[in-house]
């Protein structure tokens, strides 16, 4: 792509402005509810700026950071998975007509969508729910509608939560792909980089010179003092095999001890993709729809049929949910389902962390 | 013949045969679906039996009750029971841990008059029933569902898991994670739409026990937030407190301190 | 684009009570086009939807060279089937599909067959039978191998015998908990093994709960019959049929679009555990 630009803090708002200008809905991290969402933002005043997360297992706040820094929130709870999954949606209506009946799509409304503020996890989240909707033997149309006409700005951590082991996973604190632009942020100014040909022209649009050696270095330094400094890692060697060989490790009854099967993990994680179908006919019965809805391996239903639960405690929700997210998820879809963006160990209400308890797998094959 | 509906009232406060008229305009729809021949909160005009569907509010409380049901239980082919009262005890049942004896003398100018069982109990522990709706007050939408299911002839189906799925579907902050806030959601049934989470407040169970829940690991989260003792068996205690589990936790509770 | 989850209209042609709560119901497309169109392979799944009720995976018990007129064996066993079980011939009711793998019966072709079923799940099953007997010759020895816990429980019991007449079949039925009616064998449908006499070059293909296909795969395994030649037809919750809701997964597979027939090699190693 082009070479590293220096962005000035205030083209930020530039930019925010040309994007709205092109007719897209701007969408950032955004203080809500004491965490950070991604909501519409007009200006450069609707960022949670100034702002910073405190996470570890079980807990978020939000703190004072450091002024004039924008992006200083890690992430909050909400990835960009709704926007392209979304959580409650009506896939087809079914219509009486006389004694038949017609199905019909229900496509969403075409909208554009740019994001500002993308970490590099989430754009490798979105990366995978891309494979598994888009590039699998089905295509889901919905998803395809949804994802169309995204632009995406990143940004390349140049801190990492505590919770964070992206490192391990590949996929950040850097963004390699996956975005249209991408930023770094430093005290006076970003680096911007364009990752397509609309990032490109964007980049002109906002008339940047380009970076000098030592800004792109300092840039450089940042990210990489991240990843070094991430102090979670996740051990990801020989990793199916571990996982399928510990099926039956006393492991999974110890979790399951503290797991409350409450499904956060499940909700918050940016490529889980289960979800459940579910019929609401109109009152009338004349009309009704095929809904639906986020999913989770944590629910009693989710392997349940007729007389026969295949899942039915919660040590073999707890199995299926880690070996499918580390292990058969790359058997099924050639890579791994953890961008290791560290929300199902700060959002689980008891603390459980997916790393501490592949640790104690590993550690416990090895006895 | 369209079906013949009933709504009968036990011990409650109205507020779950309420949400029949708060469908408003799926009640007109509905109206053309099935005969409301017994709604005394309604409408004036009450038909004798049989029904097809019985829909009923409110726990037993009396003796009068527990006769009463018998004969609503003879009369309809499906009963419903809406709403935590019917379905669990109902916030009355707090009643069954204490000396109702004593209630009645310091209460009543005249306890003569006052005909009462010492308990409030579900109406499946008197007679059978075919489906259960819970909430307090039941959902609107868990309401039409079900009798649009009946209609169709089919058993009505509603979610069993707990409220944090709801909760994170509609992009809620969790306030366990993010405010320390006490919140029965991980062991509470779905159905509400995540309400109070949604108003940064913690859920108070009042949809009832979620079909699948780890009350020991859920105590020792309440423990570490500094709910404890008295406290905790408070919040076990609520309105859904006569459920067999979380009775039980909160017995388990409440002995430990003693 | 089209969604896979769009549900196309079909009418009952035929409805044919199998034994009390199972029925076989036919059906044909409504739509002209969509009926010539429309093409299966033996062993595999419609879903099938009652209006505003909800939908199931059936298999297709037809045969693949009529596919104007689709065959489904339903057994009622929960609301949505239950609803199913009152359809009458004329009513219109939904179905998208074919999902799922079907049976290995090119792989199967000039060599022997061994069919087991256990318990009620057999449906699947019949529509395979049926297939080989509409080619027999292209088929060497059939045997099928049928366990029920009781009599009561035995389907298709005059088609049994039917297929014990026919040359170059033998069928063996047993029973746990026999009544004074049952004239066939007693015990668990594994016990048939020890006396099954069949060439290694033998193909097994079965389905039923999970132990019975497990020790009767072993079984087979011992007789020499490779594990590339032992199919297990697996069930799990299969809601989407496209791969996409994720219930139906089985540790790497999908059983809707990577089974539900698995090799007993792809999936030995899974039966070691309980819960997956």
């Amino acid at each position: 792509m082009t070479e590293p630009m220096y962005m000035p803090k205030a083209a930020l708002e530039n930019l925010i402005a040309l994007l709205r200008g092109d007719g897209y809905k701007v969408l950032g991290p955004v203080s809500r509810d004491a965490g950070v969402a991604f909501e519409e933002v007009r200006a450069v005043s609707d960022l949670a700026a100034g702002v910073r997360d405190s996470q570890e297992a079980g807990r978020y706040r939000l703190e004072p950071g450091v002024p004039g820094e924008i992006f200083g929130v890690v992430n909050g709870a909400g990835s960009l998975k709704p926007f392209f999954f979304a959580p409650d949606e009506n896939l087809i209506e079914v219509r009486r007509e006389g004694k038949s009946f017609k199905s019909s799509e229900v496509i969403p409304p075409p909208r554009r969508l740019a994001f500002v503020g993308v970490r590099a996890c989430d754009l490798a989240a979105v990366a995978v729910q891309d494979r598994i909707f888009l590039h699998d033997r089905f295509r889901d149309t919905h998803y395809e509608t949804r994802r169309k006409d995204v632009f995406m700005v990143a940004v390349n951590c140049t801190r990492s939560a505590p919770t964070c082991f992206c490192a391990s996973m590949k996929t950040g604190p850097e963004a390699t792909a996956g975005f249209d632009l991408s930023l770094t942020e430093m005290d006076e100014c970003f680096v911007a980089k364009s990752g397509s040909s609309a990032g490109e022209a964007m980049l002109e649009r906002l008339g940047l010179r380009t970076a000098s050696a030592g800004e792109a270095e300092q840039a450089r330094t940042l990210t990489d003092r991240c990843a070094a400094g991430m102090r979670r890692q996740l051990d990801t060697s020989d990793l199916p095999r571990l996982l399928y060989e510990q099926a039956d490790s006393p492991r999974w009854k110890e979790v399951a001890s503290r797991c409350l099967s409450c499904t956060n993990c499940t909700m918050v994680c940016p490529t889980c993709f289960c979800h459940a179908v579910v019929d609401q006919q109109e009152i009338d019965g004349n009309m009704s729809r095929r809904v639906r809805q986020w999913d989770s391996c944590f629910s009693l239903e989710h392997a349940h049929i007729h007389g026969i639960n295949f899942r039915p405690r919660i040590e073999d929700r707890y199995r299926q949910w880690l070996t499918h997210k580390l292990a058969s998820w790359i058997d099924q879809f050639g890579t791994s389902g953890c961008v290791g963006c560290g929300r199902c160990i700060t959002w689980c209400p008891v603390g459980i962390d997916l790393t501490q308890e592949v640790a104690a797998i590993r550690a416990s094959a090895i006895k | 013949m369209k079906p013949r509906v009933a709504v009968f009232k036990f011990a409650s406060c109205d507020g779950c045969q309420l949400q029949f008229l708060n469908a408003e305009d799926e009640l007109l729809r509905l109206a053309g679906q099935v005969d409301l021949v017994y709604f005394p909160e309604a409408r004036s005009r009450s038909l004798p039996g049989p029904y097809d569907i019985a829909f009923v509010e409110g726990s037993i409380t009396t003796p009068d009750d527990a006769r009463r049901i018998i004969r609503v239980r003879e009369e309809s082919r499906y009963l419903v029971t809406i709403g935590a009262c019917a379905t669990a005890g109902g916030i009355q049942a707090l009643r069954n841990w204490a000396d109702v004896e004593q209630y009645r003398r310091v209460v009543y100018p005249s306890p003569e008059f006052i005909s009462t069982l010492s308990t409030s109990t579900p109406i499946s522990e008197h007679v059978r029933v075919d489906f259960e709706v819970w909430g307090c007050p039941i959902d609107k939408g868990q309401l039409l569902a079900v009798t649009r299911s009946l209609l169709s002839g089919a058993k009505p189906v509603l979610p069993a898991y707990s409220v944090c799925m709801e909760c994170k579907r509609r992009g809620n902050v969790c306030v366990v994670v993010a405010r320390g806030e006490p919140c029965l959601g991980p062991v509470t049934r779905t159905g509400c739409g995540a309400l109070c989470p949604a108003l940064n407040r913690g859920c108070y169970g009042c949809f009832g026990p979620a079909n699948d829940e780890n009350m020991e690991s859920f105590v020792k989260l309440l423990a570490q937030q500094g709910v404890t003792g008295d406290d905790a068996v408070r919040r076990l205690r609520g309105i859904n407190g006569y459920v067999r589990l979380w009775r039980e936790t909160a017995d388990a509770i409440a002995a430990q301190k003693k | 684009m089209t969604t896979p989850y769009a549900i196309y209209p079909a009418r009952i042609t035929e409805r044919r009570a199998e034994t009390s709560g199972v029925y076989t119901f036919t059906m044909r497309f409504t739509d002209p086009g969509i009926r010539r169109s429309y093409r299966f392979k033996a062993g595999q799944f419609n879903m099938i939807y009652a209006f505003g009720v909800g939908e199931v995976p059936i298999s297709i018990v037809s045969d693949p060279e009529e596919p104007e007129a689709l065959q489904h064996t339903i057994r009622i066993v929960g609301r949505v089937t239950e609803v199913m079980g009152r359809w009458k011939v004329g009513d219109i009711v939904g179905v998208r599909g074919p999902y799922g793998n079907g049976w290995p019966v090119d792989e199967a072709r000039g060599r022997d067959v061994v069919i087991v079923t256990g318990g009620l799940g057999c449906a699947p099953v019949v529509g395979l039978i049926n297939y080989i007997f509409r080619r027999r010759d292209q088929y060497g020895e059939l045997h099928i191998l049928h366990g029920v816990k009781t009599p009561n429980d035995l389907l298709y019991r005059e088609r049994f015998d039917e297929w014990r007449r026919a040359p170059r079949t033998r069928v063996y039925l047993t029973a746990d908990r026999p009544d004074k009616s049952w004239h066939y064998r007693i015990g668990v449908v594994t016990q048939l093994f020890d006396e099954l006499a069949v060439p290694a070059s033998s193909v097994a293909m079965m389905c039923g709960p999970e132990v019975m296909m497990r020790l009767a795969a072993r079984a087979f395994r011992d007789k020499g019959i490779s594990e590339d030649a032992i199919f297990l037809s697996m069930e799990r919750r299969m809601e989407c049929a496209v791969g996409l809701c994720g219930h139906c997964q089985y540790r790497e597979y999908f059983a809707c679009k990577d089974g539900p027939v698995f090799s007993y090699r792809a999936v030995r190693e899974l039966f070691r555990t309980t819960g997956i």
